[in-house]
């Protein structure tokens, strides 16, 4: 008697492909569904905004004050409304939310200038949601200095500050222009995969559980692994079909440079399919039900989309979520995708998330063996 | 004829700390139809799971096709077809890819003209490309069956397998089992319906985990030891309540016009049929001999006190 029979094995392979193409919403729902999400969230998901709406205050209508203006608007991140009067209108602006920023520039502003009086111009600003004005506050200094330079010539010239004594330099590599596609699309890979990796592999064993076919088929003489290899393989053949759609997606529609080595990228996306297989084996030994599986499924879901680092920058987390977050094999894959995509890494790059992703494997797999004995008997 | 198809003794298991099955000996001879009864929750299922290696007992042993049952599970379901209480095919695969995906778990040789026949046998030839799920309950069961038979195993087991199919079906299914116990296959069958009881040629009876009473068919009403009288006449229901508050009756079952009247007390029941002719003239008295169905009904009704007493839940 063999310990494997690959005709077993491959019956069981061709029945999961049968049912799989059978299952019409499930097959969509695989390969529709990262398609519609990387072209959503890839267009959708901006971390710079722009053009944010901007009311002004204005008790000093001289050519100082109207340059400083335009000069925030021609930045790109305000857009300019209108003007409002006094500080009760620009108050309820910024509560009812029909501005993010309100500029009051003060009267007599042009003369207290040439007195060197230093005068200050309040921009409130809407901080309720940091990430949506923080680039706006964090580029209006530089804006305003210039906006006021340039008008500081002729009989302003004495006013015009110096030079400062040195200058900073900032080199923005592997992303020059900051634009969030270029940072978002390579995370959406490890979400997407997480998602339908780990749902469809529980959702397809205890599927059988529940119908009652896997009593009929452990009946047979058919071995473990050749149930749960034949079950299995179909979705890492899925898998890669997700993958190879993203990465020409992620190519011709975003933009987003594929600068490293393909031989690290394949040896992490081929380790993080068999964490999440795993994963998602694990939770169906978990179980009695689809429906629990599926809830199971979704409660990993936020976590993985919010400690990973994928949405939100992971040095911000406290020490406790970093932890929590290091145990999540997304966060390894966002990691080495990002790498290896964006900052051209080679195999010795990632290294480190190789071996953490094994490590999380070896334990999923480990618990989930453990439990699998429990549940044949 | 060689040893018995199936033979445990002391078969345990439990749950979770409740007993479902305990203590159970049982033989099943070669060839023969085994009828395993009881009512829901005795542990028919997890005992037929033990005896095809599903499951490992907690205590005894057992040799099912003359392998053990804790250490040769594997040989033991290369030989035996076994039917699952549910519909344990795919619903969305069509039946012959059901058939031909069962083939392949037993790596039968020839596996298309196996398949073929088996469809020609069900009578499902034009129809290979329906979906399993599509078919009635009475055809599943059928096809589900003729899945478990493709390897011509020697023994088959059978886990209520008429559970909500219609009596036509039911009997349809029945003359099958009947045709392959002829070709020489041994079958174990758990059901709950007493007419299927009657058709098998022994019988075991299992309540709450534990075996009641096994042998030939034909032995048990004498075992169960009732003596029964059959009555008829009018005012049948108001006779049955006198009767029943007798303590010397035990079972009163009414059988279409009739009422069958047993009691383990053979001289106490005498006595209360004489008590009733000398009252009432209008009924029709005749002492029976005591049929399996009399003594169903009696343990049953013993299982049921039993569930009262120990207060056990399940």
């Amino acid at each position: 008697m063999s310990l494997f029979s690959l005709s077993r094995f491959g019956a069981v392979l061709f029945k999961e492909f049968v049912q799989m193409r059978r299952d019409r919403l499930t097959f969509a729902m695989m390969i529709g569904i990262p398609i519609v999400q990387l072209l959503i969230f890839g267009f959708a998901i901006n971390t710079d905004p722009r053009n944010l709406p901007t009311l002004v205050e204005l008790n000093d209508p001289s050519p100082v004050a109207r340059a400083v203006i335009s000069g925030m608007d021609t930045s790109d991140y305000f857009a300019f409304q209108g003007f409002v009067f006094g500080p009760e209108a620009g108050d309820r602006a910024l509560r009812d939310g029909s501005a993010n920023f309100v500029v009051v520039i003060p009267a007599d502003f042009e003369r207290d200038i040439l007195r060197g009086l230093a005068p200050e111009i309040l921009v409130a600003a809407d901080a309720s949601d940091p990430t949506a004005v923080g680039s706006a506050v964090a580029a209006l200094g530089g804006i305003v200095d210039r906006a006021i330079a340039q008008n500081l010539g002729g009989p302003l010239t004495k006013v015009a500050p110096g030079a400062p004594p040195f200058s900073v330099v900032v080199h923005k590599q592997f992303n020059p222009e900051g634009k969030t596609a270029t940072n978002i699309v390579p995370g959406l890979l490890a979400i997407i995969l997480a998602m339908t990796m780990v749902m469809i592999t529980a959702v397809a064993i205890v599927r059988e559980i529940e119908r009652g076919t896997m009593e009929a088929l452990i009946a047979t003489p058919v071995r473990p692994t050749e149930v749960m290899l034949g079950k299995i393989l179909p979705y890492v053949v899925v898998g890669y079909i997700q993958t190879l759609v993203f990465l020409v997606a992620a190519k011709l529609l975003f933009d987003v440079p594929f600068n490293g080595s393909r031989l690290a990228f394949f040896a992490g996306f081929n380790l993080y399919i068999v964490v999440n297989l795993a994963l998602g084996f694990l939770i169906s030994t978990l179980v009695r039900t689809q429906m629990q599986a599926m809830q199971a499924s979704f409660f990993l879901i936020l976590p993985i989309i919010l400690l990973s680092g994928f949405m939100f920058p992971f040095a911000g987390m406290p020490g406790w979520a970093q932890t929590i977050g290091t145990a999540i094999p997304a966060t390894h894959f966002l990691r080495l995708v990002r790498k290896v995509m964006l900052k051209g890494a080679e195999i010795a790059d990632i290294a480190g998330d190789l071996r953490a992703m094994a490590l999380i494997g070896s334990v999923i797999v480990l618990i989930a063996l453990l439990r699998y004995r429990q549940t044949l008997d | 004829m060689t040893g018995p198809a199936i033979s445990v003794k002391g078969l345990t298991k439990a749950f979770g700390g409740t007993v479902v099955v305990d203590a159970i000996d049982m033989d099943v001879p070669t060839g023969a139809i085994y009828g395993f009864l009881g009512p829901n929750g005795s542990g028919k299922t997890t005992t037929i799971r033990m005896m095809c290696g599903l499951l490992t007992p907690d205590g005894g042993e057992g040799r099912t096709l003359g392998h053990d049952i804790r250490t040769e599970a594997r040989k033991i379901k290369e030989n035996v077809g076994y039917m699952t209480q549910k519909f344990s095919l795919y619903a969305d695969l069509t039946i012959r890819e059901n058939l031909d995906f069962m083939a392949r778990m037993y790596r039968l040789p020839k596996r298309r003209q196996v398949v073929d026949a088996t469809l020609r046998e069900l009578g499902l030839e034009g129809r290979g490309n329906q979906l399993a799920g599509t078919l009635s309950g009475g055809w599943k069961q059928r096809l589900a069956l003729a899945a478990a038979m493709q390897h011509k195993p020697r023994l088959l087991l059978l886990d209520e397998p008429t559970a909500g199919v219609d009596p036509k079906a039911r009997r349809d299914f029945w003359d099958e089992i009947r045709r392959l116990s002829k070709q020489g296959v041994t079958v174990l069958v758990s059901t709950h319906y007493m007419d299927e009881a009657v058709q098998c040629d022994y019988i075991a009876y299992i309540a709450y985990g534990k075996k009641l009473i096994d042998g030939p068919a034909r032995e048990i009403p004498a075992r169960v030891g009732l003596t029964t009288w059959r009555v008829d006449g009018a005012d049948l229901i108001e006779l049955e309540d006198a009767l029943l508050a007798d303590p010397r009756v035990e079972q009163v079952a009414r059988f279409g016009a009739q009422l069958h009247v047993s009691s383990t007390d053979a001289d106490g029941l005498d006595a209360v049929v004489a008590e009733w002719k000398g009252r009432n003239g209008s009924h029709h008295w005749v002492k029976k001999e005591a049929e399996l169905e009399e003594a169903f009904i009696y343990l049953m009704a013993t299982a049921a006190d039993n569930f009262g007493l120990d207060g056990r839940a399940r």
